[in-house]
């Protein structure tokens, strides 16, 4: 147990790693996402073909596959990128934006026609009937998944540690090497120190969910 | 596009300005492909190194690629999913049935385990177990996929059973049968049945996580794509991503198909969960019995 205490300022390092990977590329992923999700339900019919298949690419890649694609592969192709941290932010927006698009575009698709309807019957013009009728219950709606893909992508950071970032999997496994009789104390640590960001932010995901939820 | 909630139906005019400007997008698309795809050409990514599938070098031939991709490789990665699929079904069903429990530790204890294992990453528990437990790379991976769907699969059986009309359990208590006969012969048959498509989905999430194997070592499919291009050389590097990238699309996209059908078929017969996000990585229904009496026909 003391060990524990003793590699304390390591686990920190792992964490604000973890953390700076989530959130850099959990921003990124909303953006990318989001412009996706637009593609997807743009009126041109060329545009929506090719979020859909980017789309369908992405979901259906294992993580692990896109970060060899750009820790191994690309670098091969002759496109050279910095090692460590920026493979790893790319790699990770490009897996979780295709899930952020599927979460912005099922929200939009929640609000039933008649909604939009009933507006321009009302005699709202479209900027009015998006910004007062569509987009708050859309929003509504979309808030719990993000959340959801937001914590999915927090514990996708982890594959970062097979590709020399020392984030807090690699520093757990970091630990087990040099304590070898704390083995099993170093990884509960790390457990704990990814608990303290995904169970709050489902809470907060349930919480929400809760508190929005209307009938249709 | 009509019937969309974001803009009126289009009039004959739209039409027309809308089919110019998606075939001006697409010829641009084409142009920024077209360009990549010559930079591509330009860097010799089209030459002879494709060779590799068809007349390898270093005294190997195409049947000895193939085989080391697809039946090692993708063998091992299906191994590894049929293996921790099973398993982790048959620990959801437990770890279901206990969550809905009456008895308050009994159904705390479960929500506690499934709350702590949805919540942290499966690389993590691979390593625990490879680390902490001293398993092998290969049970250290089913350990990992087993434990993490373990819990997945828990709350979707339990979303489930909740979206069953409460008419099911109280026919089946009017019967005369107990509670676990109920859940048995009554509840599960039927929430199986309803939540195959998430089922499936999920299915396809263990497969892609399978993947995983190859930070702790287990030689599934793309430890076998880097033992080639370590053979062969660097520059075979792209040919052999571009082909496991292509098997791993086929293999799911096929499973996403199945589940597609299975959902229509469900959707046809009128017993269908209210539609859930098939694909997230937290496949947690959280809608589910909001809308039950819309999707009935």
């Amino acid at each position: 147990m003391d060990s524990v205490i003793e590699a304390l300022p390591r686990f920190w390092d792992g964490f604000t790693t973890t953390l700076f990977l989530a959130v850099v590329s959990g921003v990124l992923s909303l953006v990318f996402g989001t412009i996706l999700a637009t593609f997807r339900v743009s009126p041109l019919k060329s545009l929506r073909i090719v979020g859909a298949t980017i789309v369908e690419i992405g979901r259906n890649t294992p993580l692990t596959l896109v970060f060899i694609f750009f820790v191994f592969i690309l670098p091969s192709m002759g496109y050279i990128l910095p090692l460590g941290r920026v493979p790893a932010i790319i790699a990770l927006t490009v897996y979780t934006s295709a899930f952020v698009c599927e979460a912005v575009r099922s929200g939009i698709n929640s609000v039933s026609v008649g909604q939009a309807e009933a507006a321009r019957a009302i005699g709202l013009g479209s900027t009015q009937t998006l910004s007062l009728v569509v987009l708050p219950q859309a929003l509504r709606t979309v808030v719990p998944p993000l959340i959801n893909v937001l914590i999915a992508l927090t514990k996708n950071t982890s594959v970062a540690a097979g590709f020399a970032v020392v984030e807090l999997t690699a520093t757990g496994r970091g630990l087990a090497r040099d304590y070898p009789a704390d083995v099993l104390w170093m990884l509960l640590g790390v457990a704990f120190f990814y608990l303290l960001i995904t169970i709050p932010a489902g809470t907060l995901a349930g919480y929400i969910e809760r508190k929005v939820v209307f009938s249709r | 596009m009509s019937g969309s909630v974001l803009y009126d139906a289009p009039g004959p005019r739209t039409r027309r300005i809308e089919r110019i400007a998606s075939i001006g997008v697409a010829i641009l698309l084409l142009a920024v492909l077209a360009w990549v795809f010559k930079g591509m050409v330009d860097r010799g990514l089209f030459d002879s190194r494709w060779e590799v599938f068809s007349d390898p070098p270093k005294g190997q031939s195409a049947a000895d690629v193939w085989r080391s991709l697809l039946v090692v490789g993708l063998g091992a990665t299906l191994r590894a999913a049929a293996t921790a699929a099973p398993l982790a079904f048959a620990l959801a069903i437990i770890l279901a049935v206990l969550r809905t429990s009456r008895l308050r530790l009994v159904s705390g204890l479960a929500t506690a385990v499934i709350e702590l294992l949805r919540g942290l990453p499966v690389l993590l528990m691979m390593f625990f177990g490879q680390l902490a437990l001293g398993l092998t790379a290969f049970e250290a991976v089913i350990f990992g996929l087993v434990l993490y769907n373990a819990a997945i699969v828990a709350e979707i059986i339990r979303a489930g059973l909740a979206a069953l009309p409460k008419g099911q359990v109280e026919a089946g208590t009017a019967v005369g049968l107990t509670r676990w006969q109920t859940l048995r012969i009554v509840q599960l048959p039927q929430v199986l049945r309803l939540m195959l498509p998430s089922l499936i989905s999920q299915f396809v999430v263990l497969l892609k996580d399978t993947s995983l194997g190859f930070i702790v070592g287990y030689q599934e499919l793309l430890r076998m794509m880097q033992l080639n291009y370590s053979f062969f050389g660097d520059q075979y590097r792209f040919p052999l991503f571009v082909v496991v990238l292509s098997i791993y699309l086929i293999v799911n996209f096929t499973l996403t198909r199945v589940a597609i059908i299975v959902d229509r078929r469900l959707a046809e017969r009128g017993q269908r969960a209210d539609k859930l996000d098939p694909n997230a990585v937290v496949a947690v229904p959280h809608n589910i019995g909001r809308d039950q009496s819309a999707s009935a026909p």
